[in-house]
């Protein structure tokens, strides 16, 4: 039955998404009429900031938008800025950035599955009450960021906003000794991180079946981290160049933020663990591999929710990779290669923790930059998010206040969005009228 | 280095008390946002002024880098850009937190300092996680300066810009105390 009443449920932060930004529902008796994600601040004060700048200043200056990220934004942006340069790097130096990024994939995934998406689980309103009750769990996630940490501290020279990384490669590269430390703190993770898949994969996970296309990065013969070519579950395939092409950035009147979509495609398309795992589950390293299936996951993964196992999945799948990269590690004769400017544009993607990040650069002949292009995971799949809260929100109106309020939270934080990247404060506004 | 120290303890009777261990001043904060970058700045400035052995630590804030970077720690010295009240740009809040009467603490610091406005999940939960975890140093210092202006690109507003001195004077006072 249809009743009119004017009503504000709650406006209320919300909580354990890295950075804020505003979410606004509005339902009309028994309809949700609208679903908002308001986006106010994207990178494009980055954009307007790099343009001036020297070809070899993007690592650094994009490696500040997000904390959480960084070698994401400094991988994207060096592969942009080498491929107008057209300068291809390879061996030990393309080998360091993989283990680098891996780094960045353990820390980050550790963080949002124990930290942030756990306790919505298991029914804690965060990772401190939670901690209280599960002690020695926390401690192991505490235990998984830190083995990430200490791969991005010894390859990058800190965790933080990573000062190791240069246009061309390195400023010094590790020596065997220098990475060796590594293996053993990687080999404890590795039984943390199995643990990890077994234990999120008992979780209870709503029923929820996304139909949007995916889109991540392709690399053949691995899974996609640092670099790659771009594939959709609907049979794209195009290259970092070819994304202005493909991808469609759209204003839309509630957000500063552009909605992206996929050209001649008129449903909304999602990046991130589900559409790596959907795309590339073939290429998951062999333990990776095993605790997939012992987890449950088929070949695809197209429910939001069960989106932390996936995220577990990564988190073996990388640490899997990093021991293999070290072991097989020769150190490059230089750190870097020569990268000369010259004039052109150049596009680089990768798969930050959160999806896919693209960048682009224009250069004149001496290296400075003309003008930039940054495409984040989470303005990606902004219009996504909107559409899964609308289906995810209306079959649970019935449900008080309160339980809706942290139910969307929840569904928000399945995608992990890292709204620092994209925006800069977030509220959850449910207006039923 | 210290993402690097042996793994934390499976179990623990209570909160442990790191011991006589090193200390550390941490700097968080983005210097690409506005005031934000107060603690980055004082964290420069005090390169070459501290003892040998303290170490300097740059963090974004997020909880398990500030645990991380607090770890072993006997003393840790927190410096980051707050919002806390009406309190004009450039005030200085200091909170000290000891493990003894550390049961508030989360609140102390979400009280009396306040929380920048990027740091979501920051220090107050850095600290109640600490605080559940037993991870919290013998002593830790929070030193905030009140922020004006956080606009992505900008520089430090004079305000705060101008308070940087009585902030460094602060926080060095702290080491010989």
């Amino acid at each position: 039955m249809t009743h009119r009443r004017e009503r504000t449920l709650a406006a209320v932060g919300l909580a354990r998404v890295e950075g804020e930004g505003a979410l606004h529902v509005r339902v009309s008796g028994d309809q949700v009429e609208d679903v908002r994600l308001d986006i106010y601040e994207p990178p494009r004060f980055f954009e307007a900031f790099l343009r001036g700048r020297s070809y070899r200043e993007p690592p650094d200056i994009t490696s500040r938008v997000c904390g959480i990220c960084p070698v994401a934004y400094q991988t994207s942006a060096f592969l942009a800025v080498e491929a107008a340069c057209g300068v291809q790097v390879d061996g030990p130096i393309a080998q360091l950035r993989r283990l680098l990024y891996c780094g960045e994939w353990i820390a980050s995934h550790a963080l949002h599955i124990y930290l942030l998406h756990a306790p919505d689980f298991l029914g804690y309103p965060g990772a401190i009450e939670m901690a209280r009750d599960h002690r020695a769990i926390v401690e192991r996630g505490l235990r998984l960021r830190r083995a990430g940490n200490a791969i991005m501290e010894t390859i990058g020279g800190r965790a933080v906003h990573p000062v190791n990384i240069q246009v061309g490669g390195f400023y010094s590269a590790p020596t065997r000794s220098g990475l060796s430390g590594l293996t053993g703190i990687l080999r404890a993770a590795m039984e943390d991180a199995l643990e990890t898949v077994r234990w999120v994969a008992g979780f209870e996970f709503p029923e929820l079946t996304l139909e949007h296309e995916m889109l991540a990065l392709s690399q053949p013969g691995s899974y996609p981290i640092e670099r790659g070519t771009i594939v959709t579950s609907g049979g794209l395939a195009f290259t970092a160049a070819e994304f202005e092409d493909h991808v469609i950035e759209e204003q839309v009147p509630h957000s500063t933020a552009l909605h992206a979509r996929l050209s001649g495609h008129p449903g909304t398309y999602l990046t991130g663990p589900l559409a790596r795992y959907t795309l590339n589950a073939r290429w998951l390293s062999p333990a990776a591999a095993a605790a997939a299936a012992a987890a449950g996951l088929g070949e695809s993964c197209r429910n939001p929710f069960r989106s932390i196992v996936v995220r577990a999945v990564e988190v073996v799948c990388a640490i899997e990779e990093a021991i293999s990269i070290i072991e097989a590690y020769e150190p490059p004769a230089a750190a870097s290669v020569p990268v000369p400017p010259r004039a052109g544009t150049g596009h680089g993607v990768s798969e930050a923790p959160r999806g896919v990040l693209y960048q682009r650069y224009d250069f004149d002949s001496a290296g400075t930059i003309l003008g930039a292009r940054i495409v984040p995971p989470t303005s990606q799949n902004q219009a996504a998010i909107e559409r899964d809260l609308r289906l995810f929100i209306q079959p649970r109106l019935e449900l008080d206040d309160d339980e809706l309020t942290r139910q969307c939270e929840q569904a928000i934080r399945n995608y992990d969005p890292c709204i620092s990247c994209a925006t800069h404060f977030l509220t959850l506004r449910m207006d039923r009228a | 280095m210290h993402l690097l120290r042996d793994s934390f303890p499976d179990t623990a009777d209570g909160p442990r008390v790191s011991g006589a261990g090193r200390t550390v001043i941490i700097g968080v904060g983005n210097d690409f946002r506005g005031d934000d970058g107060a603690g980055p700045a004082v964290l420069a400035r005090l390169a070459g002024l501290v003892p040998p052995g303290v170490d300097l630590v740059a963090s974004d804030g997020e909880p398990a880098n500030l645990l991380e970077a607090w770890d072993g720690a006997s003393l840790a010295i927190v410096v980051d850009a707050v919002q806390a009240g009406s309190a004009p740009a450039g005030a200085l809040h200091r909170v000290e937190i000891t493990s003894l009467g550390a049961a508030s603490g989360a609140e102390l610091v979400g009280e009396s300092a306040g929380l920048s406005g990027s740091h979501q999940l920051g220090l107050g939960s850095a600290i109640g996680l600490a605080q559940v975890l037993g991870r919290l140093p013998a002593r830790l210092i929070v030193h905030g300066i009140q922020g004006g202006d956080f606009t992505l690109g900008a520089g430090l507003s004079n305000p705060v810009a101008g308070a940087i001195d009585d902030l460094l004077t602060a926080v060095i006072a702290d080491l010989q105390c």
